[in-house]
């Protein structure tokens, strides 16, 4: 068991002391998400409709920025040295996902601090659940990162993915316009967008109005997506490699 | 302790390493030497269990890489051409994290920390950030967190790039330590003469293959004599000359026109005697693996 939980606590404690030793990152993170919240809520009147949206790029910016990481790491980097050694795949990839997604959801509940400013009228007990809640959407995002950063040669390829796929996918996730609103197709990608229910499930637990899905629908997807994501990260870094690994 | 047969690797269509077998004894600094894109970087990912190889087999200490990486891995320390340490925790810290990967904690962990990091002579920086240190040190670093887990073979890829040669041979009576005190069998890739001559055997790889295989002395002792390189404006013709008048096969590289022969410093009077002005510079030296490697693929290491 120590050999499994040894090597993924390690990690996870190396991603936070890296944390607190560049804390100018959090400015980076928390920031352009807040500036985009401010202009689109005080331009449009509304920055209760656009405050979970923020929270969420918050999260997913720096869920991206600790997996693009690993495209470095495994080719000149700590991870090299972790590949070759006997700690098991599936320990390592629940290690740093562990400890990205903390990174994450420390700068989300940052972010809370501005949660007043939306309207938000929470209670500490209510303000426990947004954290779980927070906790749970930096988990998925980060699993998501790393499916996509473990294949990648370069991290020119993950900022293309990043702008053709993770924005966009945030776009049409309920952060701008409600599903209720959506036209066409577009509605129908927001029904299977599995950003769609983190937002869903930060304007519950928030007390938000255009909680568009259900408050166990959220929690549901949310939930099953992280998990569906960490087994699919476990398996793909668990492969034998014929081209060049490292 | 390594044995490595028919291993043949091709990525797509690009043939990488060619059939090639060798074997390493208990003990023995081993080299691989050869210019790059030769071959040596795909043998060592292969070896270090990186990458599964097309063909073949290699086994490390009585595991198949293939097969067994588990066990492979908990018998071989890893030293890469790139820095595998992480430069925003300290000395300390980047050994206290190897040492878990391997499963060690505790007063176990301190103790083999403390007596890697005082073989290796860099316990007064244990405090200091990775970043802060100079190459050498953090070659030194790599070294003890590769001997943490106490393998019985050590793998190094290019390990001195980079370094000046102070910190070069430094590193090499380091791991020549490691090898007489220890008993650790050593196989290193290179491309620097240097370190290749003071290895106990090495292969010649070019182009995936192994040329030459031998203790570095013998290899050098193919070549009989002296080595006499002479720089031209027309090499063919000069050649050509030579060739004539000395029967001897004089080879054209890199502009000179080379000449392996013995009693060389005859050879130069003559030489220069017979094609007055013909010759601009004229060079002699005891044969190098450099030589050696000319010899048998009529290209250069470096």
């Amino acid at each position: 068991m120590s050999s499994f939980l040894l090597p993924a606590i390690t990690l996870w404690q190396r991603e936070l002391v890296r944390f607190w030793r560049q804390k100018s990152r959090v400015l980076g993170v928390v920031a352009s998400p807040l500036v985009f919240w401010l202009l689109i809520g005080y331009g449009s009147g509304d920055l209760a409709r656009y405050y979970a949206g923020a929270l969420v790029l918050t999260v997913m910016f720096s869920a991206i920025f600790s997996t693009i990481s690993i495209i470095e790491d495994r080719r000149e980097g700590f991870l090299l040295s972790m590949l070759v050694s006997p700690a098991p795949r599936t320990s390592m990839v629940l290690g740093k996902i562990l400890g990205s997604a903390t990174l994450a959801w420390i700068q989300g509940v940052i972010f809370l601090a501005f949660a007043p400013l939306a309207g938000v009228h929470a209670s500490a007990l209510d303000y426990i659940e947004v954290v779980g809640a927070v906790f749970l959407v930096s988990f998925t995002l980060t699993g998501l990162g790393f499916v996509i950063a473990w294949r990648m040669n370069s991290t020119a390829g993950f900022h293309a993915i990043m702008n053709l796929l993770l924005v966009p996918m945030w776009m049409i996730s309920g952060s701008l316009f409600s599903m209720a609103t959506a036209h066409g197709w577009v509605r129908a990608l927001m029904w299977v967008n599995p950003l769609t229910y983190s937002i869903g499930l930060l304007n519950h637990t928030l007390r938000l109005p255009n909680a568009s899905p259900g408050a166990f629908e959220s929690l549901a997807v949310t939930a099953g997506f992280g998990i569906v994501l960490l087994l699919a990260s476990g398996i793909m870094a668990a492969q034998k490699q014929t081209r060049s690994a490292a | 302790m390594i044995q490595v047969q028919n291993l043949t690797h091709r990525y797509g269509d690009r043939l990488a390493l060619s059939n090639v077998s060798f074997e390493v004894k208990k003990g023995e600094i081993f080299g691989l030497l050869g210019p790059n894109g030769g071959g040596k970087s795909t043998l060592f990912r292969i070896l270090a269990t990186l990458m599964v190889p097309t063909e073949g087999q290699a086994v490390i200490a009585g595991n198949d890489v293939v097969r067994r990486p588990a066990l492979v891995r908990r018998h071989v320390g890893v030293v890469f051409q790139s820095q595998s340490l992480d430069k925003a925790l300290t000395v300390e810290e980047n050994l206290r994290a190897q040492g878990h990967m391997h499963g060690l904690r505790g007063g176990e962990l301190r103790a083999r920390i403390e007596a890697a990091m005082n073989r290796l002579g860099i316990a007064d920086r244990r405090k200091d950030l990775v970043e802060t240190l100079s190459g050498g040190l953090k070659r030194r670093v790599e070294i003890a967190k590769a001997l943490l887990h106490r393998p019985q073979v050590l793998l190094m890829d290019e390990a001195s790039t980079g370094l000046d040669p102070s910190a070069r041979r430094e590193l090499s009576r380091h791991v020549e330590d490691l090898r007489d005190n220890e008993g650790v069998t050593i196989l290193l890739t290179t491309h620097i003469l240097e370190e290749a001559d003071r290895c106990d055997r090495l292969v010649l790889l070019h182009k995936g293959g192994i040329v030459a295989e031998g203790a570095p002395r013998t290899l050098r002792s193919r070549i009989g004599g002296d080595v006499v390189v002479l720089e031209t404006s027309d090499t063919q013709a000069l050649a050509a000359k030579i060739a004539q008048k000395f029967r001897v096969k004089p080879s054209i590289m890199d502009g000179h026109v080379r000449v392996e022969i013995e009693n060389g410093h005859r050879f130069i009077t003559e030489v220069v005697e017979a094609f007055p002005g013909a010759i601009d510079s004229v060079g002699l030296h005891k044969p190098t693996l450099e030589d050696v490697f000319v010899r048998e693929t009529g290209a250069v290491i470096e």
